[in-house]
C-alpha cells in the first residue's frame, strides 16, 4: 500500500470508527484534514457550523440522543479555545465527544506563532484524556485509543491536537480498533457479595426509594431498572440527567427530583428508609444541603465510577459496575414485593403539588401563557415521541418537569455545566443522528441568543429541527433569584429582545410568534406537522416563577411549594 | 468541627506520559490543596514510573483526591500513606563558607554528629549533604543557620510503603484480559 498523509489517516481513522457526520470550522492550521473532507465527501458529511461552540454542542447532541461518540473538528487557537465550552459540559454530562484540533507546526510549538495557543493545557482539566500529535504514525494509535477511551466505562470527551506538519506528513498506514490500555480500568470487576448485601437490604425495606440518573441511559440498563422497578415495586425518581430512562407514565415513576423537581421524591428522600441511588453523582443541584440528605435511610449506589462513590454522600454500600450488569445481577436476588401503602404517600403528595402548582402551570385560566401549557401541546402533538433539547434556565426546569417521554435518550439538556446556548446546536446533532425521530428545542430569549448564528448551519442543512423560544424578555432563572432572595432587584435581567421571527425568516426558516393562548394549539400543531425546521416564538408571562423550589443551602425536605 | 489535617504521602504509579503532570496536579488545583513536594523516578517494574507527592490535607479529601487520581487514563494506581505507614526520606545540601569549618570546631562536631556528609571542600566554601526524616534535617539546619548559610536546598521526599503494593499483580491482570 502507498503511503498516505496525516490528514488522510485522520479520515481513515473516523471511517474505521464509523463515523459518518462530523461538526465543525476550518482555519489556517486544520486546512490538510478539510482538504481530505473534501476528497472523502461521498464517506463523511462535515457540517459547517457557525461557530466551534455550536460544533461541539452539535456533536454532544448527536451522542447523546444515538449513543455514539460525536466529533467535532476545528483549527488551532480562536478555534481551539471555542471548543472549551463544550468541552467542559460533555465532560461534567459524560457525553462521548471527539474534538480534533489543528496545532501549529511541531518545530513552532512554544514560540508564540500565529494562531498558537496551548489546547493541552487548557483543555487539560475538562478532558478524560487528551493527546498532542506531532509524528503522522502516532494517529492510528491515538485515534483508536480516543474512541475507546471516549466511550468506555464512564464516557467523556477526548481532544486530540495535531501539528500542521504531522498533518502533511507521509507514512504506511494500517488502523486497529483498540479495547484495552493498561493503565485504564473503564469498568471495575462486579462483586457478588455486595449485590447480595444490596438484595438483601432491599427486601427488608419497608420504604425504599430508587433516585436514578444518567448511568442508566449511558449503560443502556433502561429494562434492567424497569425489571427492578417492577419486581420490587419500589417508587422511582430521577435527575435530569436521568430523564426518559422510564416512560414518564410508568405507574412507578414518582418524578423528578433536586431544586425544582417534583415534591414527593424530594420530601420522601428524608423520609424513605432505603435509598438506592443508579448510576447518579449526588449533585448538589439534587440533594440540597448534604448535612440534612437522607439522614435516616441507609444508602446503596449503584456505580460505574468509584470516584464518586462516598464523594459528595456517604453510602452504605457501594456495588461498583455498569449498571446494566449489576441491575442485571442483583434482579435474581430481590423479592417480588409491592409498597402500596408507602406509593400512596407519593400520589397524595403529588395532588399536594397539583393543586399548588402543576394545575396552575399547565391548565392556566390567567391571561398570560405559561411555559408550561407549551410543553402540554407538544406532548400532545407529538405523543410523548419527541426528543427535546432544552437550553438553561426557567423553561429548561419547566420542560423537564412537563415533558412526556416515553423513549429513553429523549431528554438532552446541559446538566452539569448548566450551559445556556446548548439547545440550538445540540438540537441540529440530535435531528441528524436520528432524523426519524422528533426533536423540539425548547429554549429561553436568553440562551437562543447565545448561538443564534447555527440558524444559518440548520438552515444549510435542513435539519427539520422544530425551535420554540418561550419569550419571557427576561434572563428569566436570574430574575426570578432577584425576586426571591435580592428583593426583586433586577440587575441586567431584562432584555431588550429583536423581532425573533424576522431573524429566523432571514434565515428563510418558517416561523410564527403566538402571544394569545387560542393561537397556541394550531402554532404547535403546525410546526410538529412541517417537515422543514420550523421556529416557533411564544410569548410567555414575564415574571412567572417556577416552583417547587429548594433554595440554595436548604434541605431536599424543605422544599417550597411557593 | 473541621477534620484534622496532617501529612499525607501520596505514591502514584504512572505510565511515562507528557501531560499527566498537568492533569494531576489540576485535581489538587481544583481543591485548593497547595503540593509541598512532588518527585518523579522510575521504579523497579521497566517502563513504570513513580510519583511521589506530599501534601497537608484531612483524610476525607485525600481520600476523593486519590480516587480522582485513579480515575486518570494513564495512572496505574494511586495511593496515600500517613508518615507512619512509610519509611521516608528527604535530603538537602547547605553550601557554608570554608573558613567557618577551620574556625569553629563546633561545626565540624555538629556534622559529625548529624551524620551529615562533607561532599566537597575547597579554599571558598564546602558542601554537605544530609538524607533523613523531615525533623532531622530541619535540625540540622537550625544548628547551622546561627553559622551562616550560603545556599540550602532541600529535596522531595520519597518513601517506601511498609506493607507491599502488589503493582506487578495489577499490570499482570491487564495482560491476561
Ligand atoms: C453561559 C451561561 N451564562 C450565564 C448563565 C447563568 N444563567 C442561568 S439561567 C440564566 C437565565 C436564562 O435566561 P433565558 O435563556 O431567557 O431562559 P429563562 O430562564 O427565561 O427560561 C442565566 C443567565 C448560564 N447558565 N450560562
Amino acid at each position: 500500500m502507498p503511503k498516505i498523509s496525516g490528514s488522510e489517516a485522520v479520515i481513515k481513522c473516523l471511517i474505521n470508527e464509523g463515523v459518518e457526520i462530523i461538526y465543525g470550522y476550518p482555519g489556517g492550521a486544520i486546512m490538510p484534514v478539510y482538504d481530505e473532507l473534501f476528497k472523502y465527501q461521498d464517506k463523511i458529511h462535515h457540517v459547517l457550523t457557525r461557530h466551534e461552540q455550536g460544533a461541539t454542542h452539535a456533536a454532544q447532541g448527536f451522542a447523546r440522543i444515538s449513543g455514539k461518540v460525536g466529533v467535532a473538528i476545528a483549527t488551532s487557537g480562536p478555534g481551539a479555545t471555542n471548543l472549551v465550552t463544550g468541552l467542559a459540559d460533555a465532560q461534567i454530562d459524560s457525553t462521548p465527544m471527539i474534538c480534533i484540533t489543528g496545532q501549529v507546526s511541531s518545530k513552532l510549538l512554544g514560540s508564540d506563532a500565529f494562531q498558537e495557543t496551548d489546547i493541552i493545557g487548557i483543555s487539560t482539566p475538562i478532558t478524560k484524556w487528551n493527546y498532542q500529535i506531532t509524528k503522522a504514525s502516532e494517529i492510528p494509535e491515538i485515534f483508536a485509543k480516543a474512541f475507546y477511551i471516549a466511550k468506555s466505562g464512564r464516557p467523556g470527551p477526548v481532544l486530540i491536537d495535531i501539528t500542521k506538519d504531522a498533518q502533511f506528513e507521509l507514512f504506511d498506514f494500517s488502523y486497529n480498533k483498540i479495547n484495552g490500555i493498561r493503565s485504564y480500568n473503564p469498568t471495575p470487576e462486579i462483586d457478588k457479595n455486595k449485590i447480595k448485601e444490596a438484595a438483601k437490604l432491599i427486601n427488608k425495606a419497608k420504604k425504599p426509594l430508587i433516585v436514578w440518573g444518567q448511568g442508566v441511559i449511558l449503560g443502556n440498563a433502561e429494562k434492567e431498572l424497569i425489571d427492578l422497578v417492577e419486581k420490587t415495586g419500589i417508587p422511582a425518581a430521577w435527575t435530569i440527567l436521568g430523564a426518559s430512562a422510564i416512560p414518564t407514565e410508568h405507574p412507578l415513576n414518582v418524578g423528578m427530583l433536586g431544586m425544582h423537581g417534583n415534591y414527593a421524591p424530594n420530601v420522601k428522600t428524608n423520609e424513605c428508609d432505603i435509598l438506592i441511588a443508579i448510576g447518579m453523582r449526588f449533585d448538589d443541584r439534587v440533594t440540597g444541603d448534604v448535612t440534612r440528605y437522607a439522614k435516616q435511610a441507609q444508602i446503596i449506589h449503584f456505580e460505574i465510577d468509584p470516584a464518586e462513590v462516598n464523594k459528595n454522600i456517604e453510602v452504605d454500600i457501594a456495588v461498583l459496575g455498569n449498571a446494566k450488569d449489576t441491575l442485571g445481577e442483583i434482579i435474581k436476588y430481590v423479592e417480588t414485593n409491592s409498597h402500596k401503602n408507602w406509593l400512596k404517600e407519593f400520589s397524595d403528595l403529588y395532588k399536594v403539588e397539583f393543586n399548588k402548582v402543576i394545575d396552575a402551570e399547565i391548565n392556566p385560566t390567567k391571561k398570560g401563557l405559561t411555559m408550561g401549557e407549551v410543553i402540554k401541546h407538544i406532548n400532545k402533538h407529538t405523543k410523548g415521541d419527541a426528543a427535546i433539547v432544552t437550553d438553561v434556565g426557567q423553561h429548561q426546569m419547566v420542560a423537564c418537569r412537563y415533558a412526556n417521554f416515553r423513549n429513553s435518550k429523549s431528554n438532552i439538556t446541559s446538566g452539569g455545566l448548566g450551559t445556556m446556548g446548548f439547545a440550538l446546536p445540540a438540537a441540529l446533532g440530535a435531528k441528524m443522528a436520528a432524523p426519524h425521530r422528533e426533536v423540539v428545542a425548547v429554549i429561553g430569549d436568553g440562551g437562543y441568543q447565545m448561538t443564534i448564528q447555527e440558524l444559518g448551519t440548520i438552515f444549510q442543512t435542513k435539519a427539520a429541527v422544530k425551535i420554540v423560544v418561550l419569550n419571557n424578555d427576561f434572563l428569566g432563572m436570574v430574575r426570578q433569584w432577584q425576586q426571591l432572595f435580592f428583593e426583586k432587584r433586577y440587575a441586567s435581567t431584562e432584555m431588550v429582545n429583536p423581532d425573533f421571527v424576522k431573524i429566523a425568516e432571514g434565515y428563510y426558516i418558517k416561523a410564527k410568534r403566538v402571544n394569545k393562548r387560542d393561537d397556541l394549539a394550531p402554532a404547535i400543531e403546525e410546526m410538529i406537522k412541517s417537515k422543514e425546521p420550523y421556529f416557533l416564538e411564544v410569548v410567555v408571562e414575564k415574571e412567572a416563577n417556577v416552583f417547587p423550589m429548594i433554595p440554595t443551602g436548604s434541605s431536599v425536605s424543605d422544599i417550597r411549594l411557593s | 468541627m473541621s477534620e484534622k489535617k496532617i501529612k499525607y504521602t501520596v505514591s502514584i504509579y504512572t505510565e511515562n506520559s507528557v501531560g499527566l503532570l498537568n492533569r494531576i496536579s489540576a485535581i489538587f488545583q481544583k481543591r485548593h490543596i497547595n503540593i509541598e513536594s512532588f518527585n518523579s523516578s522510575i521504579t523497579e517494574i521497566e517502563d513504570v514510573h513513580r510519583w511521589t507527592i506530599l501534601v497537608h490535607t484531612s483524610e476525607t479529601l485525600i481520600k476523593k483526591i486519590v480516587g480522582q487520581i485513579n480515575k486518570q487514563i494513564e495512572v496505574i494506581k494511586s495511593y496515600y500513606h500517613t508518615d507512619e505507614e512509610t519509611i521516608y526520606q528527604e535530603s538537602c545540601l547547605f553550601k557554608i563558607k570554608s573558613s567557618l569549618l577551620f574556625d569553629d570546631r563546633k561545626i565540624q562536631n555538629i556534622i559529625k554528629e548529624s551524620n551529615a556528609i562533607i561532599v566537597t571542600v575547597n579554599p571558598e566554601f564546602f558542601v554537605i549533604e544530609k538524607s533523613g526524616r523531615t525533623y532531622e534535617l530541619d535540625e540540622l539546619y537550625e544548628k547551622l543557620s546561627k553559622y551562616g548559610i550560603l545556599q540550602y536546598v532541600r529535596s522531595a521526599r520519597i518513601a517506601v510503603t511498609k506493607a507491599p503494593l502488589f503493582i506487578s499483580d495489577i499490570l499482570k491482570k491487564f495482560k491476561k484480559k
